[in-house]
């Protein structure tokens, strides 16, 4: 069985349908980007994957397990924006990810010396140990999206889901991010979901790139179907766009 | 350039803070000279002169009867009212504020109640508690808490419903459980909006305290106000107000400066 399995999950709100019968199987590692118009679900598919809404249909589940009815640690997350704790210092952000899964939410003595030193590994490795002291509120934003990658991964999540993380950042942030995340991902070897707008970004990261789209459209009543993933595209191959259809198309090939 | 876009220099900003003050006392002196020059016994505007001398021997000489200086006495108790009756209505507004803000099931239940209970004039309640809590301590300040806690509890309440979703999934994916959420992530960041609230509930808690304090009191700020009214001594009157509104004040200010020394992270940036 493979290491993220997503089996025949249908959402809906109320009577309009978000997601129709979307399957899809994720090995250990993968680097998945997930691209799609807007209201075509992709944001709903990775709420799915955190397990902030449970499926009316199907179920979801990472590594065997249960599918989960409300988000864990087995899920790291980095959204948009507010992904990081504002009143919380830079070092105590990072310290967060180990220390909030402990009973007062805290580590006391010589444990928080240790998770200290800990923190500071991690921040010298994200290059903000020179802001330890700081707040969020006066980093820039590719900052704060390094330290909400950081406090993320401390928590030594199984799956890491990034919500656009890296869309409100200006171009050359925007790079900066990209290549601070491929070394990331190299170290750990983390398997990621991305949602992202910006399809370059997608096919420049992902080793796949799913599609959402509705593959059903009734002009009169465009809610009337929920989105699928209608396209799987191999995007390895160091980001050139050139790709392999993994699905069956159903395309005769006549010679 | 257009009204909306000129802005005052530092000496003309000054000028214009210090004036509303300058012209209210101004036309206070003429409406009080007008007044005692027609009758010289004139009680109800008394000269700025005779109000200083009056505010001088009420802080500094004691009561011939008791020996106290009773405007201490009365700062005293009634600071000590609101205090403890601010004190409570902070705390339970914080509590309930973070319950109903976080926990569905308990705003399910208690929303709708607190909406209607906050609709209650609390001083049609005042003959209630008079009855109920004696004319001691206990029914001043709960005349405070009854006031102020219904809209300390709505404001926090939703302050913690204000908590961006995206924080709270961020600190269930970082393993925390309802309470940790509670404490380390929902507590520190409602601390300054309690202190804005409670700033903003000043005003309220005054006009129950001084009113418990005119119905039903032997000492007190209030009560001495609605005592000498008797005499009409409007000199004593006077001076009790200003004295009030300057505590009043300087409160308000403390709790300022409270929330930008304990809150840093408040103050940077946003």
């Amino acid at each position: 069985m493979s290491f993220v399995s997503v089996r025949d999950v249908f959402q809906s709100y109320g009577r309009r349908p978000i997601l129709e019968r979307v399957n899809v199987d994720v090995e250990q590692g993968e680097f998945i980007s997930i691209v799609g118009a807007s209201g075509c679900g992709k944001s709903t598919f990775l709420r799915l994957l955190l397990a902030q809404e449970t499926p009316t249909r199907g179920t979801i589940s990472i590594d065997g397990n249960p599918p989960a009815v409300e988000p864990n640690p087995e899920r790291g997350v980095v959204f948009q924006r507010y992904s990081v704790f504002p009143h919380m210092t830079i070092r105590q952000n990072i310290i967060a990810g180990e220390s909030l899964a402990q009973p007062f939410g805290r580590f006391f003595g010589k444990a928080q010396r240790a998770a200290r030193e800990r923190a500071d590994t991690v921040l010298e490795r994200i290059g903000l140990a020179h802001v330890a002291d700081q707040y969020p509120a006066t980093l820039s934003g590719g900052m704060q999206q390094r330290l909400a990658i950081g406090q993320a991964l401390t928590a030594k999540p199984r799956i890491l889901l990034l919500d656009e993380p890296f869309g409100a950042l200006d171009p050359g942030t925007r790079l900066q991010m990209h290549d601070f995340l491929m070394e990331l991902r190299a170290e750990t070897n983390m398997t990621v979901f991305m949602v992202t707008h910006d399809l370059t970004e997608g096919f420049k990261l992902g080793d796949r790139v799913l599609v959402f789209d509705k593959p059903r459209w009734d002009p009169t009543d465009p809610e009337a179907f929920g989105a699928t993933i209608t396209y799987d595209f191999d995007a390895r191959d160091g980001g050139i766009p050139y790709q392999r259809l993994t699905e069956e198309t159903h395309v005769p090939i006549t010679a | 350039m257009r009204l909306i876009n000129r802005t005052p220099g530092p000496v003309l900003a000054t000028f214009l803070a210090l004036l509303p003050f300058v012209l209210v006392l101004v036309a206070y002196v003429i409406g009080s000279e007008i007044r005692l020059a027609e009758n010289p016994a004139d009680k109800l505007l008394p000269a700025l002169s005779s109000i200083a001398d009056t505010a001088e021997r009420l802080f500094t000489q004691p009561d011939k009867r008791t020996g106290r200086i009773l405007l201490w006495h009365d700062t005293a108790i009634s600071l000590q009212r609101l205090g403890i009756g601010v004190a409570i209505s902070a705390s339970i507004g914080l509590g309930a504020g973070l319950l109903i803000g976080l926990f569905p099931h308990v705003r399910a239940g208690l929303a709708g109640f607190i909406a209607v209970v906050s609709m209650v004039p609390p001083l049609a309640l005042l003959p209630i508690l008079f009855i109920t809590f004696g004319l001691g301590e206990l029914s001043k300040v709960v005349l405070i808490i009854i006031g102020i806690t219904p809209f300390l509890i709505r404001d926090l309440s939703q302050r913690v419903i204000e908590i961006p979703r995206e924080q709270i999934v961020k600190a269930e994916t970082l393993g925390a459980g309802s309470g940790v959420i509670a404490l380390r992530v929902a507590l520190p960041q409602v601390l300054p909006r309690l202190i804005q609230a409670v700033r903003l509930s000043l005003g309220p808690a005054w006009l129950f305290l001084i009113a418990a304090e005119a119905i039903a009191s032997d000492l007190g700020l209030g009560y001495r106000i609605f005592l000498v009214r008797r005499y009409l001594a409007m000199d004593v009157i006077l001076t009790y107000v200003i004295w009030i509104t300057f505590l009043a004040f300087v409160i308000d200010f403390l709790l300022k400066k409270l929330s930008k020394r304990a809150f840093p992270w408040m103050e940077e940036g946003l």
